[in-house]
């Protein structure tokens, strides 16, 4: 038993150092710093998206507004670099020197008092995570307690996407509207738009992904996260077994939110701007996608995810501009249709069982029944880890069953056990 | 309402959906000890009388006394935590997990989030599953996935996620329901067994059963409490071979 678990443990973190190398060695290596740039805007959504896996894969709630966190992180910071290059002397021509230039264009005369605090780096760095926790917190700690939930939970979370994008863009004076805050240049001091800051900042952001990956990885393998899994499957049988459940629910919501605010943030630093087009409710929609091509149970998964479908839509969106949404639908539908544990489910069920036939199927047949918790969701959907002639009465067809699932998979089990 | 010996102690509970009373005004007392079984027709609120001691569902009014103290108005997990178990009537067991999990999760230690997060599975935790999965006779399936299981295993094993808790009051819905004339032999052990140190209340059909486990019996109707005493002496009663037994 313990030689299993340190085995899938191992097996775990080797999947994680895998991309770790692709990350910090592959790509640097293969890639200019334009290509480079954009795979560091793409892993920003990486944050985002193992925050859908903790949330929504463990914890059984969609989200479909991570958008807002994502964006409430990205202000923050963006506000603290658009005071920065807002300094009497470049704003000279203004008629209130010194303040952001959609202020000036919007007739204030002064910066605003809640405007204040983000002088401070340190305030703003602390801003980036409180704010968006604190949002989650109350949404969810509202919700939750009163029970709410699945389709529900979801449509509230659009509505407050909805709400953020309307508040920006109707308060243009004090957010800068509808066009973000743009021109954005240094961060104390460091020109961030050259090239070698491009690069440093796609090493802090790989550095601190994988760090949220194994952050996440940690709370999968506590009794939190064997917690998030039974709550998923059996909520009645956690909550009468004394756990109050709606308080776990807040802790993936806000964990998920914090996430998503510091990819937000990383993301400003290296685009250079925000605004409300990237954080409204199809931005939001589409996170959501990452993680279900990745595989909406394995956090290395969706990292994998948000590369593909943001290199998809940039080669797609260029080359095909108006096929891109259609493409994008087309891909979330067959993905919840065919395989709803994303790449990552396939690799449980068709290569892993491909790669053991082929080290020799005696070593392995007996090998992982399915179900050592951490991993027990990773092999949803098909009888992945059997893969011996044998195998499990539910076989391979078990898979139309759960694909059925119409509400996108809102707290399914994502079991292979439905026989 | 006075305070009492008895585990539990519920008095005037009543419960209305829509104007309709599922339980009327209904009295009952659990000694320390005892294992009580309620039985009664369809619709007698059997299963909504143990989903108002829970705290599944919320008294309309009345009060419910555990050790003396309220449950009406405290949370699910509160009163879980006050040492009140209840198993569901379909087993209710974590099917991707295995069955150690099943048991380890049900450990009375670490139930807050960060408890949760800093919980270790220390010699302590792993004896006590060890202990549990010999009673309920799994010990040698603990690295199984549990919705492999068979239906009487699934119901041993969502009595043994109780007792992993080791609750004062443990309540059972119908736990022999689609077993095996063996299975039901051993769950009949295995209850006899587990009420030596605290009171359980059992729901049931199965009459012979009833017989073989219950120290005291309750027949319900619409309701309310139509007899209570002995097993022999409520079937002899002209009332509840009326309502129940005779048919």
């Amino acid at each position: 038993m313990d030689a299993l678990k340190t085995w899938l443990d191992r097996s775990g973190l080797a999947s994680i150092a895998i991309l770790a190398v692709l990350l910090l060695v592959v790509f640097p290596l293969a890639m200019d710093s334009f290509r480079l740039n954009l795979v560091g805007k793409y892993l920003t959504y990486g944050f985002v998206a193992i925050g859908l896996v903790m949330l929504w894969g463990y914890g059984g709630v969609l989200s479909l507004g991570q958008g807002v966190f994502f964006g409430l992180g990205g202000y923050a910071m963006a506000m603290f670099l658009k005071l920065e290059a807002s300094d009497p002397q470049s704003t000279a021509i203004q008629s209130t020197p010194g303040i952001p230039d959609f202020m000036d264009w919007n007739q204030l005369t002064a910066l605003p008092l809640w405007w204040e605090p983000f002088n401070s780096f340190g305030f703003t760095l602390s801003a980036v995570v409180a704010v968006p926790v604190l949002l989650a917190f109350v949404i969810s700690y509202a919700m939750f307690k009163r029970r709410v939930g699945g389709v529900y939970f979801a449509i509230i979370t659009q509505a407050v996407a909805l709400i953020l994008t309307v508040l920006i863009i109707g308060q243009q004076g004090y957010t800068g509207g509808v066009n973000g805050m743009t021109d954005l240049k240094t961060l104390l001091g460091w020109d961030i738009r050259s090239d070698e800051a491009k690069t440093v900042l796609y090493f802090v952001t790989t550095a601190l992904l994988l760090a949220a990956v194994l952050l996440c990885r940690w709370i999968q393998l506590s009794k939190l996260g064997t917690l998030l899994l039974a709550m998923r499957d059996k909520e009645d049988r956690v909550r009468f077994s004394g756990y109050d459940v709606s308080m776990f629910k807040v802790f993936a919501f806000c964990l998920a939110a914090a996430l998503s605010a510091i990819g937000g943030a990383l993301f400003t630093l290296q685009v250079g701007f925000m605004s409300p087009t990237l954080i409204g409710i199809v931005p939001s929609i589409e996170m959501v996608i990452f993680a279900a091509v990745g595989g909406r149970m394995s956090l290395v998964g969706a990292v994998y995810g948000a590369l593909l479908v943001n290199f998809g839509k940039t080669y797609f969106s260029e080359t095909f501009p108006d096929l891109w949404l259609f493409l994008m639908a087309a891909l979330f539908i067959g993905v919840v249709m065919a395989f709803p544990n994303g790449l990552a489910g396939l690799y449980e069920s068709h290569v892993k069982p491909w790669l053991a036939r082929r080290k020799g199927g005696a070593a392995e047949a007996g090998g992982p029944p399915a179900g050592t918790p951490g991993e027990a969701g990773q092999q949803a959907a098909a009888p992945i880890a059997s893969p011996g002639p044998s195998a499990s009465p539910a076989a391979p067809h078990s898979t139309p069953a759960v694909a059925a699932d119409p509400g996108l998979g809102l707290g399914t089990k994502v079991s292979s056990q439905s026989a | 309402m006075s305070n009492t010996d008895f585990v539990l102690a519920v008095e005037d509970l009543t419960v209305s959906f829509d104007g309709f009373k599922a339980i009327d005004g209904l009295n009952l007392y659990v000694d320390r000890g005892e294992l009580r079984v309620v039985i009664g027709p369809n619709g007698a609120g059997k299963t909504t009388l143990l989903d108002l001691i829970c705290g599944k569902t919320k008294a309309s009014a009345g009060s419910i006394k555990f050790k003396n103290q309220e449950m009406t108005r405290l949370p699910e997990h509160m009163i879980v935590r006050a040492g009140i178990g209840r198993k569901f009537q379909t087993p209710s067991i974590y099917e991707n997990l295995s069955v150690f999990k099943n048991l380890e999760v049900s450990y009375p230690r670490g139930r807050g989030v960060f408890g949760a997060l800093g919980f270790k599975c220390d010699k302590e935790v792993k004896a006590k599953v060890d202990e549990i999965a010999d009673m309920i006779g799994l010990a040698d399936r603990l690295e199984l996935e549990a919705g492999l299981l068979s239906h009487g295993q699934k119901q041993w094993l969502e009595i043994g996620m109780l007792l992993m808790q080791d609750p004062e009051l443990l309540m059972l819905d119908e736990p022999i329901a689609g077993m095996s004339a063996r299975e039901r032999e051993l769950t009949a052990e295995l209850l006899n067994r587990i009420c030596r140190n605290r009171s359980v209340i059992v729901i049931e059909h199965d009459m012979e059963f009833v017989a073989r486990i219950a120290h005291k019996v309750t027949v319900m109707h619409q309701g309310r409490i139509l007899a209570e005493g002995p097993m022999d002496k409520v079937q002899a009663d002209p009332k509840v071979i009326d309502v129940y037994l005779g048919h």
